[in-house]
């Protein structure tokens, strides 16, 4: 500890400790390392899996065969989605601005188990290639992001590894809600009580309970899938009297709440974006914490529409419809806490401020597609077409990622004490967002055409759609080299920020240096007003 | 391992941090063996009878000692955080030590039940099962992969007290200092849980 | 922030606890051979539920410890128990 006054004033960014270079990162438990080695790691893979995404709609751009068959456009979709959902978008926020900012937002020095997240990355990182090993193991699996039984443990295709590696990635998963539970509990500034306490660490409680209980379910699911594909155990068998129904309800119970561990700290991080860039308090902060906990739960109980045509029972249907309408409640009273806040704002327009407030348009869009699937009737319709497609990319993709984006822009001056090109940035913005619209809205009308989905082939009638599609798809690549090449140049080359807050924050994150300190404080700060006062 | 030494400020002890942590990931195991009830309710529900039959194929007497003596390490366990917190160094370790072998002999039952039953042609995929059909088949496959993922946390709790016996040996946990016997005494006591449920569903079905 | 006071149960106390265990096991085998129709079943998760009541406030200190571990341990459980009967929504009535 003698040592701490030679740490005190070096930028977590510069400072050396036992290992130099690339083993002082990736053996660092300072969870500002372990959040950017969470970031590098999302960007090298959501590139990859951009790349599949974009060869996808460059094959749907005409019927037929344009560049690849029928099973490589399986394989696409199957690995396009197993990136997405486990590596990219479940880790998503919490992982890298979770690490990074829970901390310094609560007054805190560093999570509650460092070496704990440290080691959750390393199992990330172990998992990744698990699932990648499949390449070398005898080839991608073609059952898509779900592995539905009994498919899964029938096709020639090569499942396992990325069975296996999304287990792993589980418990990456797990050991993160665990850290931010008791990080949230036991770790707060003095005077931080809990309603006093900024919302974006609200949403990563939220978040991470959802992460302790609801991941095991998918664990365990997976395992069992192995197991059955290994040793032909019959529990979800219909030749051995398993049920594959009970399959799908196990993934849902998971992958239903794992949708709000995807969504909620977006939602976070656009409920601290918006009151800085409008120079207002948040509208109706407990309204949103009491929505992101009630999401949190509710968002238990609404699996079941994920199933609406798989053959529950008729009883089961109507329950989990009216649990969906249920859900679609507290999200929307964040969209009206969002506007409220925005609204007689004195704005300052800036990047940030562009992300959050389109990330609010697609939501609503994504949100409000989701109650047409949310009923029966029309469900029965569009189910497993490109309109189901569209909407979750526009929750998943718009929302999560759009908050990611404006989070990246909001939070980066602290993280690498540089500033990016805003230009650059709003042209970059304008041009993802532009490409985003023309290439999911016309999904959404291919869908309601009866253009099904996961099918490489289309007939002749769907064929403008598709076209305007796939020129979005190029688009919007397009827009996100721009936004990426930017902050990647800027992260180097950017103009030095050297205030401790640049956008006038009041959360508590802006009180440290800039870049933060090894320890983030010399002090731990005393909080005795709440995080929004602009007044 | 600690990385920096520079670090050190704050790693700061919280104890009651270490039992949160202990306890929100027991409720991960919790969900996971649920969602194992839960498909045993589901498959029991479809097939009443098949699995009224399975069930009379294992040996209650098994099941109760194994129930029984587990409770008693249960007891030790608890008994042993008395022992440190009032500073008994050896009564802790024998009790430990108590523990340690109930667990084993528990293995070795196991062993010798699931030995007899492979032996007999109940294994999955065997042909006495396809035979009896679905519901039995299904019965088994549950048998098997839910006493096997209970005896899996078993071999694991062995592998931690071994570790806790060895640093109570070297004093690392003491009457001011015992949270890792208390995390692992925690863990053992979920174990015990779960058996208490997978005993009357397996080996008393009516 | 080490904390300030522990309670110390008894090794009575444990033995005591242990011997109820006993005892409802016990009760649990014996009422196996009971002709009860549907309700051996509910019997028998009854008493696993009584015994795991007793293994969570006493041996895990659920009755001693900081409150906010009963509160969560029955949230966990409230959760689970409406995830069985929202899935049985299906299996009831299919």
């Amino acid at each position: 500890m003698s040592e701490t006054t030679t740490a005190k004033h070096v930028s977590f960014l510069e400072y050396k400790g036992k290992y130099k270079g690339i083993l002082g990162w990736i053996f660092s438990t300072d969870h500002k390392r372990v959040g950017l080695l969470y970031l590098y790691t999302m960007l090298v893979f959501f590139s990859i899996a951009a790349i599949l995404g974009l060869l996808m709609k460059i094959q749907l751009i005409a019927p037929g065969y344009t560049i690849m068959g029928p099973q490589t456009y399986n394989s696409m979709f199957t690995v396009h989605g197993i990136i997405m959902i486990f590596i990219i978008v479940v880790p998503g926020l919490p992982a890298v601005f979770g690490n990074f900012f829970l901390p310094l937002m609560i007054g805190a020095k560093d999570v509650a188990f460092p070496r704990l997240n440290l080691a959750s990355w390393w199992i990330y990182i172990i998992g990744i290639l698990v699932v990648l090993s499949s390449q070398f193991l005898g080839g991608w699996p073609d059952t898509g992001w779900t592995f539905y039984a009994p498919y899964s443990f029938r096709t020639p295709a090569n499942v396992l590894p990325a069975l296996f590696g999304a287990f792993i990635l589980g418990f990456s998963s797990i050991l993160t809600g665990i850290n931010f539970v008791v990080t949230i509990h036991r770790m707060r500034a003095p005077g931080m009580t809990w309603l006093k306490m900024p919302l974006f660490p609200w949403t990563l409680y939220a978040t991470a309970w959802i992460q302790v209980l609801a991941t095991p379910v998918i664990g365990i699911t997976l395992l069992l899938t192995v197991m059955e594909r290994v040793l032909g155990v019959g529990v979800f068998d219909p030749a051995l009297g398993g049920d594959p129904i009970l399959y799908q309800h196990l993934f849902w119970i998971y992958s239903h709440p794992a949708v709000y561990i995807m969504i909620l700290p977006g939602m976070g991080a656009i409920s601290e974006i918006l009151p800085v860039f409008s120079r207002k308090s948040i509208y109706g902060y407990k309204a949103i914490v009491l929505s992101s906990l009630a999401i949190a739960f509710v968002g238990y109980f609404v699996w079941g529409h994920h199933m609406f045509t798989s053959g529950m029972s008729g009883r089961a249907l109507y329950a989990f419809s009216f649990l969906t309408f249920l859900v679609a409640i507290p999200s929307a009273i964040k969209v009206f806490n969002w506007v409220a806040t925005i609204h007689k704002g004195s704005l300052n327009l800036q990047t940030p401020f562009y992300w959050a407030t389109s990330f609010i348009f697609v939501f609503m869009i994504g949100g409000l597609t989701g109650l047409v699937l949310g009923s029966l009737a029309t469900n029965v319709h569009v189910h497993d077409t490109h309109f189901v497609v569209a909407h979750f990319h526009f929750i998943v993709f718009g929302g999560t990622g759009y908050a990611f984006m404006a989070a990246l822009h909001y939070w980066f001056p602290k993280m690498f004490g540089r500033m990016y090109d805003a230009s650059w940035a709003n042209i970059g913005w304008a041009t993802f967002f532009g490409g985003f619209l023309t290439l999911y809205l016309p999904m959404f009308a291919l869908g309601l055409q009866g253009m099904p989905r996961r099918y490489y082939d289309y007939l002749p009638e769907f064929h403008t759609g598709n076209i305007i599609s796939s020129l979005g798809a190029i688009l919007m690549i397009a827009g996100a080299l721009i936004v990426i090449t930017n902050l990647v140049r800027s992260s180097r080359h950017g103009e030095k920020v050297t205030g401790k807050n640049p956008w006038g924050g009041r959360t508590l994150e802006w009180e440290s240096d800039t870049p933060p300190t090894l320890e983030n404080w010399d002090e731990i700060p005393k909080v005795t007003e709440g995080p929004y006062d602009y007044k | 391992m600690e990385k920096h030494e520079e670090h050190t400020a704050h790693v700061h002890r919280d104890d009651e941090g270490d039992k949160l942590g202990m306890w929100l990931f027991i409720f991960t195991e919790l969900l996971l063996f649920g969602m194992l009830f839960l498909m045993y309710a589901v498959y029991r529900h479809k097939n009443p009878e098949a699995f009224l039959l399975g069930g009379e194929e294992l040996d209650v007497f098994i099941g109760t000692f194994n129930t029984v003596i587990l409770l008693i390490s249960s007891a030790t366990v608890a008994m042993s955080i008395t022992a440190i917190q009032r500073g008994n160094k050896k009564q802790a370790l024998v009790l430990l030590g108590i523990t340690l072998f109930i667990a084993v002999l528990f293995l070795v039952n196991k062993y010798f039940e699931w030995g007899a039953k492979i032996e007999y042609g109940f294994y999955p995929g065997s042909d006495l099962l396809h035979e009896l059909g679905h519901g039995t088949t299904l019965f088994f496959g549950l048998y098997y992969i839910m006493s096997g993922i209970h005896a899996l946390h078993i071999l694991i709790g062995i592998g931690l007290f071994i570790y806790v016996v060895w640093q109570i040996r070297r004093d690392k946990i003491h009457s001011t200092d015992y949270v890792w016997l208390e995390n692992t005494g925690l863990y053992w006591h979920l174990v015990d849980l779960i058996w208490i449920f997978l005993f009357p569903l397996f080996y008393l079905i009516h | 922030m080490s904390e300030e006071k522990h309670h110390i149960s008894s090794y009575k106390s444990h033995l005591f606890v242990l011997l109820a265990l006993f005892v409802l096991t016990g009760a649990s085998v014996a009422v196996t051979s009971l002709e009860m129709g549907p309700f051996n079943t509910l019997v028998a998760m009854l008493i696993a539920g009584g015994k795991a009541a007793i293994v969570l406030i006493w041996f895990m200190h659920l009755k001693f410890d900081n409150k906010l571990y009963a509160i969560f341990t029955t949230f966990v459980l409230v959760i689970f128990l409406l995830v069985l009967y929202v899935t049985f929504f299906d299996y009831s009535y299919r």
